[in-house]
């Protein structure tokens, strides 16, 4: 039988492994070094902090934000999967994976909305990046980890790194289609009385792209949760671990124990995000970031918050 | 009454689509609008319009959808840049200028009023109306102030902590108008602002931008589709028809002299009797001065005239009528001395006063004094022309005409 290797082999993993060890890594050393600095300092702080916090006042407060985005039934639940966690004996790990996710995110927010307002303004901008985005979201997650590894090496840092690349994508596509959406004749009008790109944006297409892109954040949530998992096969800490381990000594219970820890907390982040995008029955308080923000402190503050008089 | 210019447009033409070089040498060889598209693909929006907008003037275009009005309203504070043309303001031509200076307009000179509103759904009412300030860069305290009174002016300040959503649509088209007013703009840029609205609500709001422009006396540029509302609205009205002013003129000149078979086919129905003014179907006075007034000569003029009463003037203003039957009696009774028998309750009507207007005055059954602004009798109506012309007699009215034109 005629098979195409008979004619030509090529050697493409050789080829690759000449490419990043010989040229990538020891050429751009310092900048992959240089882009884990504040992945890392962001990480190790918010582990230090959340493991600090006594299990007490994290679920309170936890408690009160669930209450406040989606509601009490939401809440009670909040806290008692907190202490089922704490219970389980999975406490730390569970705070370390929240801290994972917690990093990924908020690097995924400041790469994210930027690249989708990017990509909002400019149709050729776009052009370029839905390819790329097209093929981040075709490859399989697992495939990820092998230039994070060759790049990054291993351990809690590079395992997110990868998540924020794996969970980038739905933040820059609903941002883009957030802010392309925002109706024309708005931004006519905001035109119209002298408002700079720079004012349109503020004013008029972020407000009202917000909730789409908080449907975004939500996705990229979620896609983080994944990944913070599989990120274990490299060396990243918390529950993905405790569930590699499990799994690894076909220990059932660890592994299982570690999936349920994963399960409450996505449940938990997702009901908030998704609270916190939804415009809420409106009463006083706008849709806008301000009204997300003083909805959240409102109970704190006791909603001393108070807008102008009513006449 | 020389006003002075404020917006000045001169030969000004946009061409939609990438061959535009072409459509333009094909436009001065004459072709049309349609010719053009099938030969480069390009459309023509605005073709060749210049006029000057006075100060303080509603300048209304009225034209069919697809007729450019839109496309011209919105070259008019650069939303559209022009293929060619100029549009002056205060000397800067808004077709020439860097981005920073047409921002700097449209935040101190230009604002405008949108079709569907175009109010922000995530703003207060109030944040809405302070809009253009807080674009111009105006403290909070200031603004809200600001906007508050603009809110006032639209009677509308109870609801400056509403949103958009919780108000009706000719309340939300209010809510336009006070932000395009509440940056004091000089003008005023309306594109269709009332045609959204369902008729009665939009009956009002004319009544009410005529209102507010008596006091404000803005320079207005009102974008609409419907001929009523241009001839109640336009000082001026330009007709526009595939990109081009089919005509430009007053109310009067537009219902009574169409340009081409296109506007008049517009104004066949069209009550004319609320367009025309009073002056247009006024007879000469024949008034008698009422230092020579005895009632011999009142009568035999009368007789002469054809007529059942006659004004009186002193110093050329109306002092009162005399009926040909009162001046009988004073003939009879009082030895000729017709004062006394003088009706000095008169019907006085403005001369550039709606025909329509001058119905109730005519149930008096006495013929109407027409006056200038300085209070001169230039004429008088009689009742009978008021009702034939409400009755919609057309003949009755061009015949007046005729006569006033050859009494003249």
């Amino acid at each position: 039988m005629y098979s195409p290797a008979d004619m030509l082999e090529i050697p493409f993993a050789d080829w690759v492994d000449d490419f990043v060890r010989g040229f990538l890594v020891p050429t751009f050393r310092p900048v992959f070094r240089a882009m884990q600095e504040p992945v890392d300092f962001l990480m190790q702080n918010l582990d230090a902090f959340l493991n600090a916090v006594p299990w007490l006042i994290f679920a309170a407060v936890l408690g009160l934000i669930a209450w406040r985005t989606a509601g009490r039934g939401m809440a009670i639940f909040t806290v008692l999967a907190l202490a089922f966690i704490d219970m389980i004996g999975l406490w730390s790990e569970t705070m370390t994976t929240l801290s994972m996710i917690i990093t990924a995110v908020v690097f995924c927010i400041v790469l994210g909305v930027p690249l989708g307002i990017a990509a909002a303004r400019s149709d050729k901008f776009l052009s370029i990046l839905r390819p790329i985005l097209d093929i981040m979201q075709t490859i399989p997650s697992f495939v990820y980890l092998v230039p994070i590894v060759m790049l990054f090496g291993v351990g809690t840092v590079p395992g997110v790194i990868a998540t924020i690349i794996f969970a980038l994508p739905p933040i820059i596509r609903l941002t883009n289609l957030g802010i392309r959406n925002v109706r024309g004749d708005l931004i006519e009008a905001a035109k119209a009385f002298g408002s700079t790109p720079r004012q349109i944006l503020w004013e008029v297409q972020l407000p009202l792209a917000l909730r789409t892109i908080m449907a975004g954040l939500n996705q990229t949530l979620m896609l983080a949760l994944s990944m913070v998992v599989i990120a274990a096969l490299i060396g990243a800490g918390g529950l993905g671990l405790t569930v590699n381990t499990g799994l690894g000594r076909l220990a059932v219970g660890t592994a299982t124990a570690g999936g349920v820890g994963i399960v409450l907390l996505a449940i938990i982040l997702d009901r908030i995000t998704q609270g916190l995008g939804e415009a809420k029955k409106r009463t006083d308080e706008s849709k806008s970031v301000k009204g997300t923000v003083s909805r959240l402190l409102k109970p704190i503050f006791g909603g001393s918050r108070s807008t102008e008089p009513a006449e | 009454m020389a006003m002075a210019t404020k917006l000045s447009i001169k030969a000004l033409y946009k061409i939609f689509g990438e061959r535009g070089d072409e459509a333009m040498r094909l436009i001065e060889s004459g072709k049309t609008k349609d010719e053009i598209l099938a030969e480069t693909g390009a459309t023509v929006g605005v073709n060749d319009v210049s006029v000057d907008i006075e100060e303080g003037e509603i300048f209304v275009v009225m034209g069919l959808s697809g007729s450019g009005k839109s496309t011209l309203i919105r070259m008019l504070n650069g939303l559209i840049a022009p293929t060619s043309g100029t549009i002056t303001i205060d000397g800067d031509d808004i077709a020439h200028c860097s981005d920073e200076k047409i921002r700097e307009i449209r935040r101190q000179k230009i604002s405008m009023v949108f079709q569907h509103f175009a109010l922000f759904p995530h703003k207060t009412i109030l944040e809405n109306a302070a809009f253009g300030l807080k674009i111009k860069g105006v403290g909070v305290a200031e603004r809200n102030e600001r906007a508050r009174k603009s809110l006032a002016q639209v009677g509308l300040e109870q609801y400056a902590d509403s949103y958009p959503e919780q108000l009706s649509g000719g309340m939300q088209q209010r809510v336009g108008l006070a932000r395009g007013l509440a940056a004091e703009p000089q003008v005023l840029l309306m594109d269709e602002p009332f045609g959204a609205l369902d008729p009665l609500i939009r009956r009002d709001m004319q009544e009410e931008l005529l209102e507010l422009q008596r006091s404000l006396g803005k320079t207005i540029v009102f974008i609409t589709h419907d001929l009523n509302e241009a001839l109640i609205l336009g000082d001026k009205i330009a007709i526009m028809k595939g990109g081009r002013f089919v005509q430009v003129g007053t109310a009067e000149e537009i219902v009574g002299s169409p340009a081409d078979a296109y506007v008049e086919a517009f104004t066949k129905d069209i009550d004319r009797s609320r367009v025309f003014p009073a002056q247009r179907v006024a007879k000469p006075a024949e008034a008698l001065q009422k230092a020579d007034l005895v009632a011999p000569s009142a009568l035999s003029a009368m007789e002469r005239l054809g007529r059942d009463a006659i004004y009186v003037v002193e110093n050329g203003k109306p002092v009162g009528v005399l009926r040909y039957r009162d001046a009988q009696g004073a003939l009879q009774n009082a030895g000729g001395d017709c004062l006394s028998a003088l009706v000095t309750s008169f019907p006085k009507a403005d001369r550039k006063k709606p025909i329509f207007e001058l119905y109730p005055l005519a149930r008096k059954g006495l013929p109407i004094a027409i006056v200038d602004d300085a209070d001169q009798l230039i004429g008088v109506v009689e009742p009978e022309t008021i009702f034939a012309e409400l009755a919609g007699d057309d003949e009755t009215v061009e015949e007046e005409a005729a006569l006033k034109t050859a009494a003249e």
